[in-house]
């Protein structure tokens, strides 16, 4: 019924990252089913669907924390490989400390709760092969206070922090390397209203002025709407619809959607 | 006259899955729209006036048809085009203008105005300049120029909204209704900002409830009422 889409012609660069037909089985259960996606250069791309619909599993696949069983998936930067799912574990490590920050729901997978919140941001750094203590506390600082967090708390440990607080920590550390790729996994899940507009913003600004590519991961529709220029809507493992974000939350076309749509709104 | 838009045999209609049923909003729509023409859509309630402008914007998906718009990069149809060009076009040459702001928290009035400026590759000092200009043409007070919308009048909202809306020029920009509720300075704003961009070449299409806000802007209409006539060309108004 509806129109097919051209390729894109007046964009001329290529995209940051592609991922193709990736398929992931937990024993009988199909987690992710033939899953594409594209994401150009300073793109936010955001990723709908209720629990279980794999959208978190295709995110820990884009971090290489979770190798498919078939698919492809490559970044359009110097020197990566073609398919980042053939790497060893140690080239993966690299990649994903040096290219790609994630930001998860849960402070715990993200951070060392009991060490000093520099310290954490510092982590990414030494892993990256920075041992200069002056420039590992300059770097970790700026990071930090990029992502809006008091300094006059940079020493405390996570586990004294609130849950906002928590988060921008996990974006210090995600930023600090200045990344291709930042992935947000329901960055703003469980944290009070008030405290997660203020996230938003943060992760808004970031994008606008970094221009960094995004990929984010919710089942909040207002979140994934804020921050979102595509978004791409996930059910029972598979990919049912994807669109520019305004036009998938005001006509959306699949009978999922709309029934998410008018759920949520 | 450099045209703008070519809209062939454009349709639209929502399938509604929960009803198992599909409403048509409009079909076989076809018009041109030339640089600095200001075509105003007429019709009923529900005769697909809004519904149109979200099609052409690439708010909703076209179900058939083609929307040729000539672009500074060549003709593009925004019914099929990727949605990477779709943004890219909507950053630099096509604007939607409507009669609601969206605030975002801690983002100031004048940073929230500035902001198509800025992504536009304006030097941040020039565009909050910029930003102020059009703040004081609309008449938002100048103590709320730092100051966050979230917590204005609808009536200040909807300024910050016009202002933010048409201080980037654009080759082709939408009009869902912007004069609604305006006070009588802010409307006369909008009209003197909407003619300085007609002259300087921008297409205009939109609906409007008091057409007569925006008479001496109009150079043709379309009445999108089932079984009216399609076109009508008024001779009279020049501008």
């Amino acid at each position: 019924m509806s129109l097919t889409m051209e390729p894109p012609r007046l964009v001329t660069t290529r995209p940051l990252l592609t991922a193709r037909n990736v398929s992931k089985c937990y024993g009988s259960v199909q987690a992710l089913r033939d899953v594409s996606a594209t994401v150009y250069p300073g793109e936010v791309l955001g990723i709908v669907g209720e629990s279980g619909s794999g959208k978190s599993t295709f995110l820990r696949c884009l971090n290489l924390e979770e190798v498919p069983d078939e698919g492809s998936y490559t970044l359009d930067l110097p020197d990566v490989a073609d398919n980042l799912f053939d790497l060893d574990r140690y080239a993966r490590r690299m990649l994903c400390a040096t290219k790609i920050g994630i930001v998860y729901q849960n402070p715990h997978l993200g951070l060392l709760m009991n060490h000093s919140s520099s310290g954490n941001v510092a982590e990414r750094l030494l892993v990256a092969g920075e041992r200069r203590f002056s420039v590992l506390r300059d770097k970790a600082r700026r990071a930090l206070d990029a992502s809006e967090f008091p300094l006059d708390r940079m020493d405390a440990p996570p586990v004294e922090l609130s849950g906002g607080m928590q988060q921008r920590v996990q974006l210090a550390k995600a930023i600090a390397l200045e990344p291709a790729l930042l992935l947000l996994d329901e960055p703003t899940t469980g944290l009070d209203v008030s405290v997660q507009a203020l996230v938003l913003d943060t992760l808004k600004r970031l994008q606008q002025e970094r221009r960094i590519t995004m990929v984010i991961v919710s089942h909040d529709l207002g979140v994934i709407r804020t921050l979102s220029d595509r978004v791409m809507v996930m059910r029972r493992g598979q990919v049912v619809e994807a669109g520019l974000a305004d036009q998938v939350f005001q006509d959306p076309q699949h009978a999922y959607t709309q029934q998410l749509v008018h759920a949520k709104l | 006259m450099t045209l703008i838009l070519d809209v062939k045999g454009l349709s639209k209609g929502f399938e509604m899955h929960h009803l198992g049923t599909r409403m048509a909003a409009f079909s076989d729509i076809s018009f041109t729209l030339s640089a600095g023409e200001f075509l105003l859509l007429k019709g009923r309630n529900g005769a697909g006036k809004s519904t149109l402008l979200r099609t052409l914007y690439r708010s909703y998906l076209a179900a058939s048809g083609q929307i040729l718009f000539h672009s500074s990069h060549g003709v593009v149809d925004l019914a099929r085009a990727a949605d990477v060009d779709v943004t890219l076009l909507r950053r630099t040459e096509i604007g939607f203008v409507t009669q609601f702001l969206t605030a975002r928290p801690r983002v100031s009035a004048e940073a929230l105005v500035a902001e198509p400026l800025r992504l536009a590759g304006t030097p941040e000092e020039e565009a909050l300049e910029e930003a102020r200009h059009w703040l004081s043409a609309f008449g938002v007070k100048r103590a709320l120029w730092a100051a966050y919308p979230t917590t204005f009048s609808g009536g200040e909202q909807q300024k910050v909204n016009l202002a933010r809306a048409l201080i980037l020029p654009q080759r082709l920009l939408m009009l869902d209704e912007p004069t609604a509720s305006l006070d009588a300075s802010a409307r006369a704003a909008l009209i003197d900002r909407l003619a300085e961009l007609k002259r300087a070449g921008t297409a205009m299409i939109g609906v409007f409830h008091h057409p007569g806000d925006v008479e001496v802007l109009i150079d043709r209409e379309i009445d999108l009422t089932p079984d009216a006539p399609k076109q009508e060309t008024r001779e009279d108004v020049a501008v």
